[in-house]
């Protein structure tokens, strides 16, 4: 047995001999990593072709910029790209200051059981996929015999069903609360740390100078937890591009679907469904590229107001 | 009489017993409350629906008890040989996919934690800039392809092996363990294999289940892979499975709504959307309440190093 020290390596080829096996645990995620996310990424150049599949990425006609200006005249496409943005947006403001006040007012509150018992409630719906939660909501948003409607038919509020999913404007209202429905629970999670993380002496501080529990809040909570406002508030306009699949997909339907579609149910459609495959990348690089410069932007806003970055 | 009461959360409360239910908290308690059952109420309603006859439904009669109890609809499931084939491969998958991808975090994250790792930089930059840069659908798509993984269960379980937040998350708990107890094991002649599987992991149990957990629960929910890469019914998961039921029974309602009368609103049975959700929804009901702590301690740990 050779004794080994973590102390420098006496020659250049000793780091080797010390820390092969590192390298060897390396090498499969290493593989996985090139196989399953850089091997994709190399493909994004059939975005540039008149790509065939038979002939393959490398055999295939460069076209340059022809698939951008295809999919950028195509009608679908600015409605997809509008519906994104805005979806993303009505998200943000709907659902980003909901998980603060929740959590404020579960900090407040005095009874652990009821605060326990309340919490485990609330972050349920992160954990069930959006087909189980767009099953639910077919269910009780349907026009006649869901609960909502068929209470307020009972009760004479109204007199015609809601079309919750059926009509474009009321689709978007209901898809942006059934979002922040499901986020509001676990999105407590980081601010109520955040909350313990204030010092307690200036809670005290704050009593003693006559400060009643909503200047306490104003004064001594949301401040303390700004920083960790700030950074998600960046993380989330960073996200402003990304959308994901399995919500809009589940939740939409023909009858809505120039409010529905969205990027990512547009790629599928146009690449998975129709085989488009060079058209779809086009458009999915698209969406990567400005990705990537918005976190980046994001990131850099937030070093600049002096907050700690992401990275 | 003041008492100091210390959560596993961490949350340090002072209690004054006599002073709990002041006005102001009666108040906060009942909109908590409202919120929370936001949270439950859709599950007592779909469930309600799912014990209920036809007619009870198709009147709308149905809030949050069955109307004409009734249990036709987990009958049909239950007999219906591909639903619970679905289930049990779904669990199959979930285990295999479960397992490969800890493996893949551990081996990732812990030569990482090396300083003394030449190439750890690169390393780093490898999986970070995944998190930042993809090459988007189809490029992955057209990969899959090209492995021959389409229609294979594989594809569900190869492409997502490794999760880059997860492998952090797991290389930032292995940070805050003293490098004197690999210096000591090293001294004790352990080589780096040893030391992560005698030293760092039975350390990192809650690190660990923590992670294992949010795999789990990732795969058992995934849906888009199986849509994109699953023709074979055999290899159809659960929540592909919801999917077709779902958007059957939703077809039934557009038509309804159109004034068109649909043969088929006859053949699909009203209760079997609500209790198929309710199948699908059940394990994870059943196993949440025990494991939602180690979940928290994950979105906390992740926080400090994201």
């Amino acid at each position: 047995m050779t004794t080994r020290s973590i102390r420098k390596p006496r020659n250049n080829a000793g780091w080797l001999h010390r820390d092969w096996r590192l390298y060897v645990m390396l090498i499969l995620p290493v593989a996985f990593y090139l196989i399953f996310c850089y091997k994709p990424m190399v493909g994004v150049i059939i975005g540039f072709q008149k790509f065939n599949m038979f002939k393959g990425m490398w055999g295939s006609k460069w076209i340059g910029l022809e698939n951008f200006r295809f999919v950028m005249n195509m009608p679908d496409f600015p409605v997809a790209l509008q519906n994104t943005l805005w979806l993303n947006f009505l998200g943000l403001v709907a659902g980003f200051p909901v998980p603060i006040i929740l959590a404020i007012l579960l900090n407040e509150m005095k009874s652990i059981k009821v605060k326990k018992v309340s919490q485990t409630l609330l972050y349920l719906p992160h954990f069930l996929s959006w087909i189980i939660i767009g099953g639910m909501v077919l269910q009780i948003f349907s026009p006649k015999t869901g609960i909502i409607n068929a209470t307020l038919l009972r009760l004479g509020w109204i007199d015609k069903s809601i079309p919750f999913l059926t009509d474009g404007p009321h689709w978007q209202a209901t898809y942006t609360l059934i979002g922040v429905w499901q986020s509001m629970g676990w999105g407590t999670i980081l601010y109520l740390s955040a909350i313990t993380g204030i010092n307690m002496e200036l809670f005290e501080a704050a009593k003693i100078d006559g400060a009643n529990k909503l200047q306490q809040i104003w004064h001594v909570t949301l401040p303390g937890i700004r920083s960790t406002i700030v950074i998600l508030l960046i993380l989330n306009v960073g996200q402003m591009m990304n959308i994901s699949f399995d919500r809009p997909y589940v939740l939409g339907n023909p009858m809505v679907q120039n409010y529905c579609d969205v990027l990512s149910t547009f790629v599928y459609r146009a690449g998975i469904t129709n085989s488009q495959f060079a058209r779809a990348t086009a458009v999915g690089l698209f969406q990567s590229v400005v990705g990537l410069i918005l976190i980046t932007g994001a990131n850099i806003i937030a070093r600049r107001l002096g907050e700690e970055g992401i990275w | 009489m003041a008492e100091k009461i210390i959560t596993p959360d961490q949350h340090e409360i002072v209690v004054k017993k006599a002073k709990i239910w002041t006005p102001a908290q009666i108040i906060l308690t009942i909109v908590i409350i409202l919120f929370s059952l936001t949270c439950l109420l859709p599950f007592v309603n779909v469930a309600a629906v799912s014990f209920s006859s036809k007619s009870a439904i198709l009147r709308g009669d149905v809030s949050f008890w069955p109307v004409d109890f009734e249990t036709t609809a987990y009958q049909a499931i239950f007999s219906d040989k591909s639903m619970t084939r679905s289930l049990v491969f779904t669990i199959i998958i979930t285990v295999v996919y479960t397992l490969f991808s800890m493996i893949m975090t551990i081996l990732m994250a812990y030569p990482l934690t090396k300083k003394r790792l030449r190439g750890r930089n690169f390393f780093s930059f490898l999986a970070l800039f995944t998190m930042y840069f993809s090459g988007g659908i189809i490029p992955h798509y057209l990969n899959i392809k090209e492995l021959g993984l389409m229609d294979s269960p594989w594809a569900l379980i190869l492409p997502g092996m490794l999760s880059t937040y997860n492998m952090i998350i797991l290389k930032s708990f292995f940070q805050t363990l003293p490098n004197e107890l690999e210096e000591a094991a090293i001294i004790d002649g352990a080589n780096d294999f040893q030391v992560l599987l005698k030293v760092y992991l039975p350390l990192s149990m809650a690190s660990l289940a923590t992670l294992t957990l949010f795999y789990a629960v990732g795969k058992w929910n995934s849906f888009q892979d199986a849509l994109y890469y699953i023709q074979t019914k055999a290899y159809q998961p659960l929540q592909l499975k919801l999917y077709h039921i779902i958007k059957g029974s939703q077809a039934v309602d557009v038509a309804a709504l159109e004034g068109g009368a649909s043969t088929v609103a006859t053949s699909v049975s009203e209760s079997i959307e609500p209790a198929s959700i309710i199948f699908a929804t059940l394990p994870i009901l059943v196993v949440y309440p025990f494991v939602q702590r180690y979940f928290v301690a994950g979105v906390t740990i992740g926080a400090v190093k994201g």
